[in-house]
């Protein structure tokens, strides 16, 4: 009997801490759309900001973060694909191979912050391209690399070795056996690391901070070597360092970064499960 | 057959463009590492390590300006130790709930309630920690300004849960079901068992998963930036604000003048970051191989 | 002994993985146009044979080969860019492995890896490969509908057809039938029989009534090392060697 009480009580103790953990997605997200839904209208989203950022729209934020995540996935895809078939593919488990993972895990623990001093000293100033749109989404494309990559390589894992030695037993070379064996089957998986790379780089700021980000630039950016405006660095600068943006601006600027990055995370993890539910081998 | 050697020709280039991105993340940890000390070394030319690591006053653009970082490192020390005291009891009671305990459909929900939380950008925890969780502490223990070190440590907190979260549960769901099958056959509850079976064979995991989530709270930039009140100063309590090392960062790069002492320090600081991150990361990783075997 | 021209020719083949040693000192020479068939028990070195005359041996991480492997005179690993070598010699395997695409796609795989993109082309080939099996009259109204919904032995004989299609001179059936009801099995020992007019054989199998069946000549594996070889009508009469005709008795195995 106490056993049983004893019991019940670590497992409503052990659910509760459970309602902790996942509760302030559900306050976060009430708060944010309580407050910031009527902010958002057409003017809104797709008009410049005036008056200091206190009254118009976030158009350049927008577009400056679309820019910077595009850029980001452009570089970080196909590099971080590459890098995951070199690991499962080609390597093996030799001493190199545990060098790159070893690396791999770095990357992913480096401060986002540290990021942004890289991109700075990398980018910015060593190949001169100034803060601009490249620098930026070069700094956040090596930083969502290790997603990129982690995803990538789970994919890859979970194709099957049989079709690897049954398209080589056809008389494929190797490259040809992972290009149309292997990698089509991993696609989804792929995507789904995109998807989540994607949703990371738009919600980054510290790593733009010196990069690229601009305070106030009420203008679209002509080329990849402009600065910009991103909607997490506006979150950042009209809720701390410009007093008087009314509130319902501000809770409408965090509700599209929200909206965006959640949308974006929510299609990869639905993704990711049709993935597993839809795979017969 | 020349066009077979052609496709020979293209596929030698792939393999090679393959091999040439598996080394480049390896290139980027080294190339990290090398701008960090190409761009912060030179400030200690001018000053000791020792005065930079240990010295009490952090005034950049004072005359002579001081660059010792004490203050930083505790204020980091105190947020990351405060958000840990939160997140690691909570984030594992809720990594043997949703591993152990949760039925099929609750457990797919609640990970993927995780895994948003995760995605959550740090400027937007930040934003609600300042304008709700801040108000909310200084009217509690009244105090004058309620962005501290406190309201730091419980928005970390929230940052670190999913990281701590995910990894122990996986670590938890890895241990073999022989485990769980010898202990309930032998009478015991099912409560005994996920506390003193598996919690304890999963322990490896649950310690990686333990210090990545504090890799996660020591690197975090915008949110504690925003919430803890900024004052470069020793900390001796808990309600007072503080400067981390990665808020002092973002807060003054834009301030400094490129090549200047200012400069090399806030890049220092990175190197000091990128150390501490490294160390913990490779202890993880460890930790993590070895809960896998 | 050997009437016809040697089709392999195998002359001290050791295979290693690692410090085991999975075949040893195998000297052999295999007929154009004979079903040539391996029996042994699990762990005889009989698939390793097998995969050593492809090179799919090469994929084991660990395995070493040591010895001589010459398909019409031609040494399959100085003479002979591996490709060729597999497009020449194709393999069924034990199970039924088709590819997670379409029958047709499954059917021409082979040949658009060679490079061949001529819609006619390919569809002659699958036709003629498909018939070959004996697998076209009932798939070939639903050729493009996934390989995954065939049954088994279905599924089997379009592995069949898909080596077919790119006119290989020699047919390896690992244990082609091990998953498959009696039907299936029957009907794959008559599409052999058939094919080895075109075809050079060899077959391993742990059945060894399919071996008595269905073979020319056969070999006896155990651990490593080839027992005794000859035609199966011999080999299950009067066998040389009392090993073999405890296992081919049923004494183990």
């Amino acid at each position: 009997m106490s056993q049983r009480l004893s019991q019940w009580i670590a497992f409503s103790l052990l659910f509760l801490a459970t309602l902790v953990v996942v509760l302030p997605v559900v306050v976060i997200l009430a708060i944010i759309v309580a407050k910031g839904a009527s902010a958002i209208s057409w003017d809104f989203l797709f008009s410049m900001p005036r008056d200091g950022m206190s009254a118009g729209g976030i158009l350049p934020a927008i577009l400056g973060t679309l820019y910077l995540v595009l850029g980001a996935v452009l570089f970080a895809v196909p590099l971080g694909v590459a890098a995951a078939v070199y690991l499962v593919e080609y390597s093996g488990s030799n001493r190199f191979s545990r060098l790159v993972k070893l690396a791999i895990v770095n990357l992913a623990g480096v401060p986002s912050v540290v990021y942004g001093l890289f991109g700075l000293g990398i980018f910015v100033i060593f190949f001169r391209f100034g803060a601009s749109i490249l620098s930026g989404a070069l700094t956040l494309g090596i930083m969502i690399l290790p997603v990129i990559i982690t995803s990538a390589r789970e994919a890859l894992e979970s194709v099957p070795r049989h079709f690897r030695t049954v398209s080589l037993s056809l008389g494929a070379s190797r490259w040809q056996t992972i290009r149309h064996s292997v990698l089509p089957h991993a696609l989804p998986g792929i995507m789904t690391g995109m998807i989540l790379g994607l949703g990371r780089a738009a919600g980054e700021t510290a790593p733009i901070l010196f990069t690229v980000a601009a305070f106030y630039l009420p203008r679209l950016p002509q080329s990849i070597f402009d600065q910009t405006m991103a909607l997490p660095y506006h979150l950042y600068v009209i809720s701390t360092q410009v007093p008087g943006v009314p509130e319902n601006v501000r809770y409408g600027t965090a509700l599209v970064l929200l909206a965006l990055v959640l949308l974006l995370n929510l299609a990869a993890i639905i993704l990711r499960s049709r993935f597993r539910a839809r795979k017969k081998w | 057959m020349s066009s077979t050697r052609l496709r020979k020709l293209k596929e030698w280039w792939i393999e090679k463009a393959i091999l040439l991105s598996g080394i480049f993340s390896v290139v980027f940890v080294a190339l990290i590492f090398i701008f960090l000390l190409r761009e912060g070394l030179s400030l200690f030319r001018g000053e000791s390590v020792f005065d930079f690591l240990l010295g009490k006053s952090w005034y950049p653009i004072s005359d002579p300006p001081r660059f010792g970082i004490l203050p930083l490192i505790l204020g980091s020390l105190l947020v990351t130790l405060g958000a840990a005291a939160i997140a690691v009891p909570i984030g594992l009671a809720a990594a043997l709930f949703i591993a152990e305990i949760a039925p099929g459909r609750l457990k797919e929900g609640l990970k993927a309630g995780i895994e948003l939380l995760a995605a959550i950008p740090s400027v937007v925890i930040g934003f609600i920690g300042m304008i709700t969780l801040g108000p909310w502490i200084k009217n509690l223990f009244n105090i004058p300004t309620g962005l501290t070190a406190l309201t730091g440590s419980v928005t970390l907190a929230f940052m670190a849960m999913p990281t701590i979260v995910s990894i122990a549960e996986d670590a938890i769901t890895a241990v073999p079901r022989q485990y769980r099958e010898a202990a309930i056959a032998m009478g015991a509850t099912k409560w005994q068992t996920t506390w003193r079976i598996v919690a304890r064979a999963a322990r490896p995991g649950m310690v990686a998963a333990v210090m990545l989530g504090i890799g996660r709270v020591i690197g975090e930039t915008m949110a504690v930036m925003m919430v803890t009140g900024n004052a470069a100063i020793i900390p001796h309590s808990i309600l007072q604000p503080v400067r981390t090392l990665t808020a002092t960062i973002a807060a003054e790069m834009g301030e400094s003048v490129q090549g200047g002492a200012h400069y090399a320090a806030l890049f220092a600081i990175g190197i000091v970051l990128f150390i501490i991150t490294f160390l913990i990361n490779g202890v993880a990783d460890l930790y993590l191989h070895r809960s896998r075997r | 002994m050997v009437t016809r021209a040697a089709k392999f020719s195998i002359q001290g083949l050791h295979v290693h993985y690692g410090s085991l040693c999975a075949l040893r000192d195998l000297n052999l020479e295999i007929a154009a146009h004979e079903i040539f068939t391996v029996i042994g028990p699990a762990n005889s070195g009989k698939s390793t044979f097998l995969n050593s005359l492809n090179r799919l041996i090469d994929l084991e991480a660990r395995s070493r080969v040591r010895g001589e492997i010459r398909l019409d005179g031609v040494d399959i690993r100085a003479g002979l860019e591996v490709e060729t070598l597999r497009r020449k010699v194709g393999i069924v395997f034990a199970l039924p492995l088709p590819l997670p695409v379409s029958i047709y796609e499954n059917v021409v795989y082979g040949l658009r890896m060679q490079g061949v993109r001529d819609a006619k082309t390919l569809d002659a080939a699958v036709e003629r490969s498909l018939r070959e099996s004996y697998l076209w009259e009932e798939v070939k109204d639903r050729l493009r509908t996934p390989a995954m919904n065939l049954s088994g032995g279905q599924q089997q004989r379009l592995c069949m057809a898909r080596i077919l299609a790119g006119q290989p001179d020699v047919l390896l059936f690992d244990e082609p039938t091990s998953g498959l009801d009696p039907i299936s099995t029957a009907r794959i020992e008559e599409t052999m029989l058939i094919l080895k007019e075109k075809y050079t054989i060899v077959l391993v199998t742990n059945n060894v009534a399919q071996a008595a069946r269905v073979g020319d000549r056969t070999a006896f594996f155990l651990m490593g090392e080839m027992i005794e070889v000859s035609a199966t009508s011999t080999m299950f009469t009067t066998p040389a060697d009392s090993r073999t005709s405890d296992y081919i008795t049923g004494k183990f195995g």
